[in-house]
């Protein structure tokens, strides 16, 4: 629809600068500057070489995106930016653009919450959320399960990790295994040659009763595990091992998820965030929902990882359901609730 | 020919916007607030147009204080040069905020401006006059900044029991006013900007120390 407002998306919460088009719920432009490369040798994203990535690429990487979508920037009629969580001082610099491209513009400002906007994405490629959804969000910062009556406006947490998050483990375990930075694709490749059932490593938090996730316990196993092969002066099955640890993880993320979709009585399923890349999580969902007769949305890879056609999306989504635009004296939160969708 | 300079500066406690047209400064806001420069720039920036009667799209050029300074609140101000650039296409440039302290201290005669790089460091600059950048910026501790000279900015009064009580200038400015980082960059525009003119840059910031991250050796072992 020509009459529906153009929403441009800044996302900066991490390693990723995102810039992101959408006219409504359609896609225009989607560009992202990673900033991955200068971390892997540090084994994790360094906050401060990611704040400077941030301030490099924004400019080009709009310009980027303008031009993707054949827009110039006075088209624009909103912008909506990442205003956590995440690291503090990456977000700042998305919030700073934001604010002056606004101003400069003239048009709202909405400050919108990294996690709803994971969510909100999904629209972009599968079309209005069911009402009400659950969403698993998988990242390297982040696992949670949310039950999202209306993603504009009312997003429940039902739980989250207690200690690592799902991507945190695939990194660390990555470490142990010899592989890169960033873990979650290593790991899924080796995966590939190896047998999820080699070694049995345990599942945190299986059987509690809550939809809370742990992974701290399972990223030790795996170092003991690969240690004592060592000191016995044994190989390491690599594949086999990064097989059966992700095994581990995609057990518990989708024995939750489904028991949050039985739970609350919801027959549809959204899984969001980088882990949902891997391969092993969506066709174990995928079984896993057929079998209990729920319907799985994940978007397209591009779309889970951190991008800005998820902040454009979830804009784009209060601008329509009438939110109130934020003020130009929002701050960047670090640790901004998810009951929070905007600020 | 119509001048409107916005400066803004966020390399210091202070968050400072002003505005000036060629001969004077129309509008300045103030906040000194180390931890929000993020919240404050934007609003301060509407508030000297609204003072000015002016709106963004009049302005014919932006600078920004390049720092050094504190990074999180340095970028805030580089960022949104940059930004207002790209959505007025007005040029935008960063000027030393050290030079900035220099201009404002109004003097004629060698001395040192500092600030402070946290970390019982200062950064510091050397001048031959309120213009003339002769050393720096460079980022040291206090003991380790040349002596003799006097001495201008926050960094030189957090430091006189090191640097000598004896060299603070009376009444030169702590931090830098966007009222003196405008009528500097008004000046140099004047005169006809260069593409390396030494005072007016590009809208990069000045960092000096690079990002505190170690190369990690092979993973801890769990076991013993």
């Amino acid at each position: 629809m020509a009459d529906e407002p153009l929403v441009l998306g800044i996302e900066t919460s991490c390693d990723e600068t995102g810039i992101g088009i959408v006219r409504g719920q359609t896609l225009l432009a989607n560009a992202v500057a990673s900033s991955v490369e200068e971390h892997a040798r540090f084994g994790g994203v360094v906050p401060e070489v990611a704040s400077r990535a941030h301030l490099e690429a924004m400019t080009p990487t709009v310009e980027r995106a303008l031009e993707q979508a054949g827009l110039r920037f006075s088209d624009i009629d909103a912008v909506a930016v990442t205003a956590g969580p995440g690291l503090a001082g990456a977000l700042l610099v998305g919030v700073a653009a934001a604010k002056a491209y606004a101003l400069g513009l003239g048009v709202p400002l909405y400050g919108v919450n990294h996690l709803a906007a994971h969510v909100a994405v999904d629209q972009l490629e599968h079309g209005p959320l069911p009402k009400p959804s659950i969403a698993l969000l998988v990242s390297g910062g982040h696992s949670s399960l949310l039950l999202v009556p209306d993603v504009a406006r009312d997003v429940i947490s039902l739980g989250s990790t207690v200690d690592d998050a799902a991507g945190e483990a695939f990194d660390k375990v990555a470490r142990v295994l010899g592989l890169p930075f960033p873990g979650g694709p290593h790991i899924d490749r080796a995966a590939g040659a190896g047998s999820g059932s080699a070694v049995a490593f345990p599942r945190g938090k299986y059987d509690d009763g809550t939809l809370d996730f742990s992974f701290s316990g399972l990223k030790t196993a795996v170092a003991r595990w690969v240690e004592a092969k060592e000191r016995a002066g044994e190989p390491v099955p690599v594949a086999d091992v990064a097989a059966s640890f992700q095994e581990a993880v995609v057990d518990v993320l989708t024995r939750k998820a489904l028991q949050a979709c039985e739970r609350y009585d919801v027959k549809d399923l959204l899984i969001g965030g980088g882990v949902a890349a891997n391969s092993r999580l969506r066709a174990l969902a995928q079984e896993r929902c057929d079998a209990a007769g729920v319907r799985l949305r994940v978007p397209r890879p591009g779309l889970c990882t951190d991008n800005g056609a998820m902040i454009a999306a979830l804009g784009s989504e209060l601008v329509s359901s009438g939110v109130s635009p934020s003020s130009l004296e929002i701050p960047a939160d670090s640790s901004l609730p998810i009951t929070a969708v905007n600020v | 020919m119509f001048v409107l300079v916005l400066a803004f500066d966020t390399a210091t406690p202070a968050v400072t916007a002003a505005l000036h047209d060629g001969e004077r400064v129309l509008a300045e806001s103030t906040t000194i607030d180390a931890r929000r420069h993020g919240e404050l720039l934007v609003p301060s920036v509407r508030e000297v147009l609204r003072q000015a009667g002016a709106s963004l799209r009049d302005v014919t050029a932006i600078v920004a204080g390049a720092g050094p300074g504190p990074y999180t609140g340095l970028r805030v101000g580089l960022m949104t040069a940059q930004a207002f650039a790209t959505t007025t296409g007005a040029p935008a440039y960063a000027v030393c905020t050290l030079d900035v302290l220099a201009y404002a201290s109004g003097l004629s005669e060698p001395f040192l401006v500092a600030t402070d790089a946290r970390r019982k460091e200062v950064f510091w600059a050397h001048y031959a006059d309120m213009r003339t950048r002769l050393a720096g910026p460079a980022v040291d501790r206090p003991g380790d900044v040349p002596g003799g000279l006097p001495l201008v900015g926050a960094g030189a009064l957090m430091y006189a029991g090191v640097l000598g009580e004896e060299r603070l200038v009376p009444g030169a400015p702590e931090y830098p006013s966007a009222g003196a980082l405008a009528a500097l960059a008004a000046e140099r525009l004047a005169a006809g900007v260069t593409p390396d003119d030494p005072v007016l840059t590009a809208p990069r910031p000045i960092y000096l120390r690079r990002p505190d991250a170690t190369v990690p050796g092979p993973p801890k072992k769990v076991t013993t």
